[in-house]
């Protein structure tokens, strides 16, 4: 069966990668568990907020060059706009491209809308987008209120595409229709894949597709040592770079959870190969991440060539940060497979890689030839303890924490972070997706934690004046997934 | 005014949970979609100058998280099991649940379901939060008075003569509503009130919710949010209302906001003159050392006023810019989407601070029209301020000239305590407008930044 159909919608994780929200045990039975498909994607009877789809569609949607976004949707669904436009300023600045603005317009869905339909409102939103910033192409993202309420967004995408003369591209990317948000990244690869991606006209031999969250620059100088581009995406392309996506040598991703879907379709429907290792996290990895790249671009010699200077390069630091950092112990808390990238650079380290709470994990990825990233990392770590899935819920977190009481965290989530913080544990926020890529990567996450803890008596001040709100039942609870097998009133 | 809306300044009712956690001790129970409440919060908190999740704000939300399920087969149980688990895990004076679109258009009965437990004696209060119904402003007016109308309740007042309850500025939607709420507090402290604050650092949290029906008099200070409040309580427990419309910014409209205040609960005038004399002692002390500042800089102070703020901050502050420091207003914006019968009496309270701002107010909440309007406006000038949010430094910039930050969203800056309320809140915005001077890029007195 193709990976990629014509149909409006992709279908949501939960059926497609059969994903789980709630796992407590080792990574061995984790991985184990996940071949047999044993996990079900059940819930948990008292849960604290998630994020959306919606939220995750943003992220690529905002971010491309010359195109508008209709938010159709009520206002509340659109406010973090004005924090992606400053991402977007800073990051295009950083990259030496034009400033880079976040243009959207969200149609305000009132209740009057819910009963009557408001695709006028969205017909009139798009006309209004196409006039104030006279874009290439403009996104719909639909929401919660849109899609419950039943607007025909593909009808309108048809009708308005005829008129403006450029792509309108419906995002399927409703909150409640999917428990995973990361399905909000499918919703908008699959609405570029329809109708944006052209066939190729030409092979461009030296061109890689990176596709990553907007981060700093770090695989254009990565990959230059291979004589080779970078084609970073989604965020910053163009409309024009995206439509030739399909003339790259090969697709590589900073995260499977990111972009499996989009690289598995890349290489199905366009031949363009996708690189299936894991991303360049820690030592190992980006050996193995730069000899796959340098097979699908002959460039195998010089890879290896890179590979031993940058060995050479990096080793005398490492050896020093070893010894700074000896017997500190680690939790990692992110999103799937990013979380495994984080965790493959702890032993680089020389750090205990004490436990690891990703926030949601599938159990296959699109195609069966793709990186099993949890498999990888108990094969370059060894099997990890206390191995947990859960969508944020610090409730849990914190007495998973409590219990395990790691001398360092490194959280890669919004207002997550500050858990740790109130906790006094020195915590990375690894923000920037790029940054701890390569060989350069594993020192640079070694001088933070080193950092972060000649520097934590700040955070101990916090935690000892912080009162946190749980009750004293909850904090004296041995069961942190007490709520996911029931409850009594 | 357009009804679609680009750069929002304002979030959807739901942001109301941020009203909920800003009474200390409480927690809002979130009956919406997975990602409703971190938005609000992303906006209303984390985009308010990095506010934070306070006590129990951020991820640690209570949330439905409603999904397909709930959708399709209704989410009051769901509700029921998620308030039973925050009553059990949290600890809290008060649970507010707020419901979003998905609820709200499956026909949830999400009030009758925090009814039930309020029965049973828990202090659960429910509010309709759906982002269609309505605007932050609205979900903070729905909220405060469910929790007026379902906690505090039918009890007979026991008025205790000298208490006030404040109904000012919407937490967090006011990006320096810690202090002001501390500031408005400490005025009214000093001309001999007790005070209910409500929200906020400074309030005792739930036993002044309480309190409420015991004041002698409920003060608005706001041009309209809030007055469906102040009304409720008037009908409620017979209280009266002093309704004033001009946030107090500067020693002139602080000194008429304590004079009014104190007429009307008949304070002592000379008690009151006292306090009035010796504040404004201070404040001037200090106000004419900007003197040589001004003398030196004078080519290079901007003069033209821009505001893009509420109609309670930007009245007040653009009143007090151009009434006690001379600026020449160009364009008042007020962003919080007043109802269209009110809008000509907004009009009417700026006017009613100086003909100079004739044709200078509009409502609108389309961040991308004002910005189209202050263009035109601004044309080649380089004399002028924008005060505003994070959208407007970006204009600023743009066009060369300055801005100081006076609304939501703010990405780019941290606020713990300031505040531009009363006295002190007017000498804290002349030092953040006239440095602004030197953030942009080396300032002296003899490169002249604007004409050059």
């Amino acid at each position: 069966m193709s990976i990629f159909n014509e149909s409006t919608e992709v279908e949501i994780r939960e059926r497609r990668l059969h994903s789980t929200l709630s796992y407590h045990g080792d990574a061995n039975d984790l991985n184990e568990k996940s071949k047999q498909r044993a996990l079900s994607c059940k819930g948990r009877y008292y849960g604290q907020c998630s994020d959306c789809a919606e939220g995750c569609a943003e992220t690529i949607t905002y971010h491309v060059i010359d195109a508008a976004v209709v938010s159709h949707a009520p206002v509340g669904c659109s406010v973090n706009v004005s924090n992606h436009h400053i991402l977007g300023r800073a990051v295009s600045n950083a990259r030496g491209l034009e400033t880079h603005k976040v243009h959207m317009i969200s149609s305000n869905i009132q209740e009057k809308d819910t009963v009557y339909g408001a695709a006028e409102k969205l017909r009139s939103a798009i006309y209004e987008a196409d006039k104030r910033f006279k874009p290439k192409t403009i996104f719909i993202q639909a929401s919660c209120a849109s899609g419950i309420i039943g607007e025909d967004l593909e009808s309108v995408a048809n009708e308005t595409e005829d008129e403006l003369g450029y792509p309108i591209i419906p995002v399927y990317c409703e909150g409640f229709k999917s428990r995973i948000w990361s399905t909000g990244f499918d919703a908008a690869f699959h609405g570029i894949l329809r109708r944006l991606i052209k066939k190729p006209k030409r092979k461009q031999e030296d061109l890689v597709n990176i596709f990553n969250f907007e981060g700093s620059d770090l695989f254009i100088p990565f990959l230059k040592k291979l004589n080779l581009r970078v084609n970073y995406l989604i965020p910053l392309a163009s409309v024009e770079q995206l439509e030739t996506i399909t003339e790259a040598a090969c697709t590589a991703h900073i995260c499977e959870t990111l972009a499996t879907y989009i690289a598995a379709v890349l290489e199905e429907k366009y031949g363009v190969p996708e690189v299936k290792v894991p991303a360049p996290f820690g030592i190992d990895w980006t050996d193995e991440w730069l000899r796959e790249i340098a097979r699908f671009t002959n460039r195998e010699s010089l890879a290896e060539k890179v590979i031993q200077e940058e060995h050479a390069k990096v080793l005398p630091e490492l050896d020093d940060l070893r010894k700074k950092l000896k017997g500190k112990k680690v939790y990692v808390l992110s999103g799937d497979s990013f979380a495994h990238n984080i965790a493959n650079i702890v032993k680089d380290l020389g750090l205990e890689l004490a436990g690891m709470n990703t926030l949601h994990h599938d159990l296959h990825s699109d195609s069966p030839l793709q990186a099993n990233t949890l498999e990888a990392l108990i094969k370059s770590s060894g099997n990890i303890k206390n191995v947990t899935v859960c969508n944020k819920q610090p409730y849990q977190v914190l007495k998973i924490l409590q219990k395990i009481k790691p001398d360092l965290l490194i959280v890669r989530h919004m207002n997550l972070t500050s858990l740790g913080t109130k906790l006094g544990i020195p915590t990375l926020f690894e923000g920037d997706a790029n940054y701890s890529i390569g060989y350069d990567g594993v020192v640079k996450m070694g001088r933070r934690f080193d950092e972060a803890l000649r520097t934590k008596k700040l955070v101990e001040n916090i935690a000892a004046h912080t009162k946190l709100p749980y009750s004293d039942w909850w904090l004296k609870q041995e069961d942190p997934f007490y709520f996911e097998g029931g409850i009594q009133k | 005014m357009s009804t679609l809306i680009e750069q929002p300044r304002y979030a959807c009712a739901l942001a109301a949970q941020q009203t909920v956690l800003a009474i200390p001790n409480s927690h809002p129970i979130v009956h919406a979609g997975p990602g409703c409440s971190s938005k609000a919060f992303g906006f209303a908190a984390f985009g308010a100058g990095f506010q934070g999740e306070g006590y129990a704000g951020g991820s640690h939300v209570s949330c439905t998280n409603s999904s397909e399920q709930e959708v399709v087969f209704g989410g009051e149980n769901k509700l029921r099991d998620t308030i039973t688990g925050a009553l059990k895990i949290l600890n809290g004076d008060l649970f507010v649940v707020l419901t979003g679109c998905t609820s709200d258009i499956v026909g949830d009965d999400s009030i009758s379901v925090a009814k039930e437990f309020a029965t049973e004696g828990y202090p659960v209060v429910g509010a309709e939060t759906a982002g269609f119904k309505g605007n932050s402003y609205y979900g903070h007016e729905v909220v405060v008075n469910a929790i007026i109308e379902q906690f505090v309740g039918d009890i007979k007042p026991q008025v205790q003569e000298g208490l006030v309850n404040v109904f000012s500025v919407v937490p967090y939607q006011d990006p320096y509503w810690r202090g002001d709420l501390e500031g408005i507090k400490n005025l009214l402290e000093k001309i001999g009130l007790k005070v209910n604050i409500l929200f906020g650092e400074s309030s005792a949290g739930v036993s002044e919710w309480k309190d409420i029906p015991n004041a002698e008099f409920n003060l608005l200070l706001s041009p309209w949010v809030g007055l469906d409040t102040v009304k409720l309580l008037e009908e409620k427990y017979k209280t009266p209302f002093l309704h004033y419309p001009v946030f107090p910014v500067g020693a002139q409209e602080t000194s008429r906001f304590l004079r009014e205040v104190g007429k009307f609960v008949e304070l002592d005038e000379k008690k009151v003159e006292l306090v009035i004399g010796k504040e404004e002692k201070r404040f001037y002390d200090y106000f004419i050392s900007i003197s040589d500042f001004i003398a030196e800089y004078r080519n290079n102070l901007p003069v033209e006023l821009y505001t893009v703020a509420d109609s309670t901050y930007g009245i007040g502050v653009s009143s007090y810019l151009v009434n006690e420091l001379g600026f020449i207003p160009k364009g008042i914006y007020a962003i919080d989407d007043p109802q269209n019968s009110i809008q000509e009496t907004l009009n009417d309270i700026l006017l009613s601070r100086g003909g100079e701002f004739k044709d200078t107010f509009k409502v609108e909440a389309d961040g991308g029209l004002i910005e189209a309007d202050i263009r035109k406006k601004i044309g080649e000038s380089k004399k002028a301020i924008i005060l505003g949010s994070s959208w407007e430094k970006f204009l600023a910039e743009e066009t060369n000239n300055l801005y100081t930050y006076l609304s939501v969203p703010l990405h780019e800056t941290v606020i713990l305590n300031k505040s531009y309320v009363g006295y002190t809140g007017g000498l804290s915005l002349i030092e953040d407008l006239y440095s602004s001077l030197f953030k942009r890029k080396t300032t002296t007195s003899r490169t002249q930044l604007f004409t050059n």
